[in-house]
């Protein structure tokens, strides 16, 4: 298949495309790419100057960047894609290695069904068609952490196609334009990941540790359909979600590469065929090593699986064993619900906005716990998400936290939402307990209310009595108010609540301060 | 009296006559006197002798396993054993220990069987003579045969009488002279292009190649995944029957076994073929047959006509192509299969430690024969982009279409075909080592291939000794899983041909007595 390209636009077309690297160069990939939580991705663009079909000189057009995406996740299963070893992170090296695992001759594939399955969910969540009958292919090269000397895919006849992906993409000053996006999904195929090597310079040696070798990895192909390295980590991000919707995990994107691209453009050089990987460490990609000079992966079937046959309503046979037979339709009735229709309930129980409902989602945990609070606290959802989204997530925020890391619990801030929903304290008090509760776990919100004496003034007599002393006081201020500068109140209903330690409601010492001027 | 075969051996046992122990001892001897066959690399008399302990205690009991129990057995050492080192003929995998059982061993272990030893072969699989394995080639125990030393002093012949030993045929040669000069009841070969049926035709016995998918793979290391079958060498068809009968059925650890459950091998005795048509196909009487063979495979096609069979010719019309196919999969496989041998999990790995690809390298030129390094170079051709449309997607067509002819044969009515399996008797080591491997290999597999390329049952049963003295098997070929059908026509031709038992006697005089036996048990055939 097409590998990631320059192409020169021809003269009358105006788009710019390139293609995704579909052959697919897991074998490189699974090197020393960017692994986080299990997805890794890998990006190839291709950049196209719009305006002619020559090749621009320096600095003359702009480029347009066409970005398409591979990303491997792996798939969250008990057990590896073709052997019955465990799938676990924290594993002491080489302890969850079967034969098979090692590549013992002899050994055979035997087809594990749960990942079979999440593949099938991956790609009816991306709108795919899922092919019933698909095919195993051996990808052979030869690395240190590939005991067998090939990589089992699915080269020929991958188990989803023709799917799409919809995203969100946060426009505008204030990013609060939401615009919808799709990129198309070519296909979706399995794999099995490699294991992985450790090179030990000082000794010059290499150790290899099989506990991630055969590992089931979804390989979700998509095509050049996004324009920029934002646009690419959102579609990302929301795959990303689905896939933990779905029952799968995380990834990130480097939005370097583009750049990097553009820059080379621009100073002439040339874009060559060639994978990157993304170096987490030094925040740039950097080239693949090619390991075999000019790269032949001589694809072949493999031959010790059958085809994997699926099955709708349909075309099940009577009488089949359950155990032994995928029923697409009876997964497709039991998907999650999907990240879209999380985020149009929120916006519709809650009235929220959509890109609020987008960043509830895009943060991990913070769904749950905006959930929680609203589950224990009366507040109005509107102040509950703008507190969980401005003042929560930005303390989170400053101190570089996850939700997961949080000193405030739901329940804390839930009480203290009511606490202000029911008026005992003002909202900038409110602003203070917050505080209180972040550096101190072990206080409760009314606790530091009233350790902290902030509950707002509830002796309405005194607080007029107070009133009438400030305005007793500033007789300059009244006046200017009864000539008609209605903004002067401000300055009244200020001094009260200084008076007051900002312990009154300023909407309370409003209505009393009109009361009096009006009487 | 214990007979030669399994049934009489069985019954012996079940009866105290012998107790696995005696009989074990009995083939261990026999091992001993017929080293220099080289049929073994590995002699496992510990274990044999312990598994023989077990078996003892369950006949004491009254409770053996079933007809295998306490019946010595040999495997080609291309089989994986637990704890018995698994070599493949190679320097790749000396030393090599299994830490697991290949199914088709498990299964014989469960059914008490005892394990002799580990056959020799030639590389990997890869050859018809077992001639070049790295433990050097097996000597056809027919060389040293009383009928043919006899023929052989009629004629004028080179004083150097003791170099004009004769090849086993191959791939599983150990395996075929194991059985053949009785160090064992069955053996386990393993059968790709004919690597079964080859050595059964030339040292007398019966090899039958299973359908692909009757029997399990898990545990054979592999040649040619799509072709491979576990094949089995005995010394009737009853004994194939009962062996096929353990070793079939589904493996959950091979996902290309047949899932529905496999009834056990009983096969009745036919007297009426009428009902039978058999399939001559014409495409198979190539110039290279020599006439004694072709003589006997009319002789044969007419001693079903003579018995009411219909007997028809066929044709089988991509045969022609079908040797070079063969070759184009066979060594794309064999590329992909070995990519695993570098030096790294297992088997061997050279001194060098430069860099990991200097490793590779050096390992598999010193863990490699000729004949593999040159199968694994053509296939990698073959794999490369630039050629896979023009030779593997070709030859899978014509695979295809291979297949297909045998499908059309079947649905025109025939039942079983009849071929012969081999060109020709077996030929003289220094004859036979003129051309190489790959020579031999097209010329050698050219009847049996085809079979495994379209994953059919197929059967050499012996029929006669040539003018020379030495055996002449005919190949049967089934339908897909019909293997019970065409065991028990093999067995009705068995039956008619009263193949003569090879007279060791002269060559092991004090070992006497389980030959004598073994005369009784081919006249009791004749019942």
């Amino acid at each position: 298949m097409a590998a990631p390209m320059l192409r020169w636009g021809c003269a009358g077309r105006r788009w710019a495309f390139a293609c995704v690297d579909g052959g697919s160069r897991h074998g490189l990939g699974a090197r020393n790419d960017f692994t986080l939580s299990g997805m890794r991705g890998q990006s190839s663009l291709a950049l196209q100057p719009l305006i002619t079909a020559q090749k621009p000189r320096k600095g003359e057009h702009e480029w347009a960047a066409v970005v398409g995406l591979e990303i491997h996740a792996q798939i969250s299963s008990n057990s590896k894609l073709f052997s019955g070893s465990q799938v676990h992170f924290a594993a002491p090296p080489n302890s969850l290695v079967s034969f098979f695992d090692a590549s013992l001759p002899g050994t055979l594939p035997v087809l594990n069904r749960r990942c079979v399955e999440a593949a099938v969910m991956t790609g009816l969540a991306l709108n795919c068609r899922i092919n019933k009958k698909s095919l195993f292919d051996r990808k052979h090269y030869f690395y240190a952490d590939l005991p067998a000397g090939y990589q089992i895919t699915q080269q020929r006849l991958p188990i989803a196609v023709n799917g799409s992906l919809t995203y969100g993409v946060c426009l505008g000053k204030k990013r609060r334009q939401v615009i919808t996006k799709m990129v198309r999904i070519k296909q979706i195929q399995l794999e099995q990941d490699s294991g992985k090597s450790l090179h030990d310079d000082l000794r010059s040696q290499t150790l290899i540790d099989l506990n991630r070798a055969g590992v089931g990895l979804l390989e979700v192909v998509m095509e050049p359909d996004m324009t920029c390295g934002e646009e690419a980590a959102t579609a990302v991000r929301e795959l990303q979600l689905i896939l933990q919707a779905l029952g799968t995990s995380q990834a990130n994107m480097a939005d370097y590469e583009i750049q990097r691209q553009i820059n080379e453009l621009e100073n002439g050089g040339e874009i060559l065929n060639e994978t990157r990987s993304f170096d987490s460490t030094l925040g740039c990609t950097v080239p693949m090593r090619d390991k075999e000079g000019k790269q032949d992966y001589r694809f072949m079937p493999e031959p010790n699986l059958p085809p994997l046959v699926l099955y709708d309503a349909a075309s099940l046979p009577a009488g089949a064993d359950s155990r032994q037979v995928i029923n697409i339709d009876y997964i497709r009735e039991r998907l999650p619900e999907l990240p879209s229709v999380t985020r149009e309930k929120l916006i519709e129980q809650y009235g929220m906005l959509p890109e609020h409902s987008f960043t509830l989602l895009n943060e991990a945990g913070l769904l749950e716990f905006f959930q929680n609070v609203i589950k224990e606290t009366r507040a109005e959802p509107k102040v509950v998400t703008s507190w969980v989204l401005n003042i929560f997530l930005g303390y989170l925020k400053q101190q570089s936290l996850a939700v997961s890391e949080s000193p405030i619990t739901p329940s804390a801030l839930a009480e203290l939402l009511t606490l202000l929903d029911h008026k005992v304290i003002s909202s900038s008090a409110a602003k203070q307990v917050f505080e209180e509760l972040w550096k101190s776990k072990s206080k409760t919100a009314a606790q530091i209310v009233s350790e902290k004496k902030l509950e707002l003034m509830q002796d309405l007599e005194a607080l007029e009595q107070l009133c009438q002393a400030i305005m007793e006081g500033h007789p300059q201020v009244v006046m200017d108010l009864k000539k008609g500068n209605l903004k002067a109140i401000n300055k009244l209903i200020g001094l009260v609540r200084k008076a007051t330690l900002d312990r009154a409601d300023p909407t309370v010492i409003k209505k009393i301060l009109e009361e009096k001027l009006s009487s | 009296t214990i007979g030669t075969t399994l049934k009489p051996v069985s019954a012996g046992l079940k009866q105290g006559q012998i107790t696995p122990t005696e009989l074990c001892q009995k083939c261990l001897s026999m091992i001993k006197k017929t080293k220099f066959l080289n049929a073994y690399i590995t002699v496992t008399e510990e274990e044999a002798l312990k598994q023989a302990e077990e078996s003892e205690k369950r006949y004491a009991k009254g409770q053996p396993l079933g007809d295998l129990d306490g019946i010595p057995v040999a495997i080609k050492d291309n089989f994986s054993t637990s704890a018995i080192e698994t070599t493949c003929g190679s320097n790749m995998l000396k030393g090599y220990v299994p830490p697991y059982n290949a199914t088709v061993v498990q299964k014989l272990f469960d059914q008490g069987a005892l394990l002799m030893g580990k056959t020799n072969l030639d590389e990997f699989a890869m050859g018809s003579g077992s001639t070049d394995g790295v433990f050097g080639p097996v000597k056809n125990p027919w060389s040293y045969s009383k009928q043919y030393r006899e023929k052989r002093k009629q004629k004028p012949h080179g004083e150097n009488e003791d170099s004009d030993w004769l090849i086993t045929g191959g791939s599983s040669g150990g395996s075929a002279a194991a059985v053949s000069a009785f160090t064992c009841f069955a053996a386990l070969g393993s059968d790709t292009g004919g690597s079964t049926r080859n050595p059964a035709a030339q040292c007398g016995l019966v090899g039958v190649k299973p359908s692909y998918g009757l029997v399990s793979r898990h545990g054979l290391i592999p040649l040619v995944n799509s072709m491979d079958v576990p094949g089995i060498l005995t010394r009737c068809v009853d004994d194939a029957a009962v062996v096929l009968g353990v070793l079939a059925g589904h493996d959950p650890k091979d996902s290309t076994t047949i899932q529905d459950p496999v009834k056990p091998f009983l096969l009745p005795s036919l007297t009426d073929v009428s009902k039978l048509c058999i399939g001559i196909p014409k495409e198979y009487l190539v110039p290279e047959l020599s006439s004694e063979v072709q003589s006997l495979w009319t002789k044969a096609a007419d001693l079903f006509e003579s018995r009411g069979a219909k007997v028809i010719e066929v044709s089988l019309p991509h045969t022609s192509y079908s040797i070079v196919c063969y070759h184009v999969l066979c060594t794309s496989e064999v590329a992909s299969n070995m990519a695993r041998f570098d030096g790294l999990e297992y088997g061997h790995r050279c001194d060098i430690d430069v860099s990991t690809e200097a490793m590779y390298a050096a390992t598999r030129r010193e863990g490699f024969n000729d004949v593999v390094r040159g199968r694994i170079l053509s296939g990698n051709f073959f794999l490369l982009k630039e050629n896979y449309e023009t030779y593997f997607i070709k030859a899978q067509k014509v695979r295809r279409l291979i297949a297909n002819d045998f499908v059309n044969v079947f649905n025109s009515g025939v039942d079983v075909l009849l071929t012969p399996t081999t060109l020709s008797e077996a030929v003289p080591y220094l004859e036979f080592i003129k051309e190489d491997n790959r020579t031999r290999s097209a010329q050698d597999d050219i009847f049996t291939q085809a079979v495994n390329m379209a994953g059919l049952p197929a059967i050499s049963v012996p029929m006669a000794l040539s003018n020379q003295g030495l055996p002449i098997g005919l190949q049967f070929i089934g339908r897909a899983f019909c293997d019970q059908q065409l065991l028990t026509v093999a067995k009705w031709f068995e039956k008619q041909v009263q193949f003569p038992v090879i007279q060791l006697q002269g060559l092991m005089d004090d070992c006497s007595a389980i030959f004598e036996n073994e005369k009784l048990a081919s006249v009791s055939l004749k019942h």
